[in-house]
């Protein structure tokens, strides 16, 4: 299962085609965290197309059932995909009509088997999801990756978010965090990620899911500053540099 | 019922509108040793007559674990139940393999009935010879259902089936009112009564009937053999000194004033 990059065209093999081997539009990194009376989740509605950024209104969270938010990175096609295999899986759960209800945790296994099965057919859906939820005063917050690894924990991020924001998280993430200073935790976040995530777009949503149910903000813009003096003249340091 | 001209197949219908091989099922459950359920909010009780063919063989296993938070007792045609059973603990399995998460028994209940009703369709299959008790948990808390070879199933705050649990039903058709409150031991208790009254007189002994127990904390187990004799012990010895619930207070009366505190003597209040 190599990847040969000058058979691919003209002599790639059908099979080749019949299996995601690269993503083509991709979401960045999705980060959230418990607080007080839930989940709070953010992600940038950037739609990159390799290095160019191509989309830039595409909502990277959704609701699931009653009880859950999913977040997604990796590739746009393949999370909507995920949205489908869901919403049948919860239309199957109503129908029951019963009292019961999937939960979160339900949803997140759900999702890992379906990740891990794709993957063991070296057909992976090429998405990390985030999926949060609270239902009966539980609140849940896990993660599971394109092939299949899950866990929960407190707070959990995708792709750069990895990186860049969990170090923040673990820092100055504790226990019944308000709502507001979860808010303005993510927004630290996802401010690191915009400078210095190349496919990060300053148009972002936060999402909230309680027991009342689930909330998405309208899309808005983080301030930045980018007046430091080493920028007014770069090549100070060096000459002859542009 | 009589032999007719309509029974042979699952698939013919009778003019009067019935299916008697599926009838004829049911009878077969009536003819199994009984088995009674009753549940309370929280608890749920099964409890069985355990008859062994002679002396010499084992018990027939009728209740089984299918799962941490659900058991079933069976009535009629034990291989039959057996084969439901693992049914059900396959389904359960699968669920919490999935999900990560206990099967809700509603849901099971609604399976094993809709593989029931396809054998009552079918001209090559023919209906399971068995009635099912299922206890269990889920979210809106302790159920009991009791699964037909119909394909019918229904939700049952106590129940008997099998022989003589017209008698045991009965005795919980007095007392039913007060299970939703009652007490996992006073839910036992009742239960080993009601299997009492299905014995027509025979001595109720642990090592004739059989007492399984899920509740919200406590995972579906079978009671052991000492555990049961004593809550056998123990109600029977209250039984001869007082009246231990305003029912039964006529019975035990009769019983107290006629025999020997000794229970072999006396035989026991039969409500028929």
């Amino acid at each position: 299962m190599d990847q040969k990059p000058f058979s691919q065209g003209l002599l790639s093999s059908e099979a080749d085609s019949q299996r995601t081997l690269y993503p083509y539009v991709t979401g960045t990194s999705v980060v959230a965290l418990k607080y007080k009376d839930g989940i709070l989740m953010a992600a940038d509605m950037g739609g990159s197309y390799g290095s160019t950024l191509r989309y830039k209104s595409v909502e990277r969270m959704k609701s699931i059932g009653k009880h859950s938010l999913l977040g997604a990175s990796g590739e746009l096609s393949d999370f909507q995909e995920i949205l489908r295999y869901l919403d049948e899986l919860i239309l199957y759960d109503n129908m029951w009509d019963d009292g019961n209800s999937l939960g979160p945790k339900e949803v997140h296994s759900y999702l890992t088997r379906v990740m891990y099965n794709r993957r063991n057919k070296f057909n992976p859906l090429w998405s990390s999801l985030v999926l949060g939820g609270v239902k009966n005063g539980e609140k849940y917050l896990g993660m599971v990756s394109m092939i299949g690894v899950h866990f929960e924990d407190n707070h959990v991020a995708t792709g750069f978010g990895n990186h860049l924001a969990r170090p923040i998280l673990r820092e100055e993430w504790h226990e019944n965090l308000s709502f507001e200073d979860g808010v303005k935790l993510l927004e630290k976040c996802m401010r690191v990620l915009l400078y210095r995530d190349r496919s990060a777009v300053n148009k972002l949503q936060i999402a909230k899911i309680t027991e009342e149910g689930v909330t998405v903000s309208q899309p808005y813009s983080l301030k930045t500053f980018w007046g430091f003096s080493a920028f007014s003249n770069p090549t100070v340091g060096a000459e002859g540099s542009w | 019922m009589f032999r007719n001209q309509y029974d042979t197949d699952v698939t013919t219908w009778s003019p009067a509108g019935r299916l008697f091989q599926v009838e004829y099922a049911m009878e077969a459950v009536k003819q199994g040793s009984a088995a009674i359920g009753l549940r309370s909010k929280t608890h749920v009780i099964l409890a069985c007559v355990n008859k062994a063919s002679s002396e010499l063989s084992s018990h027939q296993k009728k209740i089984f674990k299918v799962d941490d938070h659900i058991g079933v007792a069976i009535a009629g045609l034990t291989a039959d139940g057996r084969v439901l059973s693992r049914y059900m603990r396959n389904e359960c399995i699968n669920y919490n393999f999935t999900y990560e998460s206990p099967l809700p028994v509603g849901r099971l209940v609604v399976q094993l009935a809709d593989k029931a009703q396809v054998c009552t369709q079918r001209s090559w299959k023919r209906p399971y010879g068995v009635g099912l008790l299922v206890a269990g948990l889920d979210e809106s808390g302790a159920h009991l259902y009791y699964n037909c070879p119909s394909g019918n199933y229904f939700e049952y705050q106590a129940f008997a089936i099998g022989s003589r649990s017209q008698a045991a039903k009965t005795y919980l058709e007095r007392r039913f009112e007060n299970f939703m409150g009652s007490s996992r031991e006073d839910l036992i208790k009742d239960a080993l009564i009601s299997v009492r009254e299905t014995l027509q007189g025979e001595k109720l002994k642990s090592s004739i009937c059989t007492v399984a127990v899920v509740g919200v904390g406590e995972a579906f187990h079978i009671l052991d053999q000492e555990t049961v004799q004593q809550l056998i012990d123990s109600f029977e010895l209250v039984r001869e000194d007082e009246p231990p619930a305003p029912e039964a207070g006529d019975a035990v009366a009769d019983q107290s004033e006629a025999s020997a505190p000794v229970a072999e003597e006396g035989a026991a209040p039969m409500d028929i």
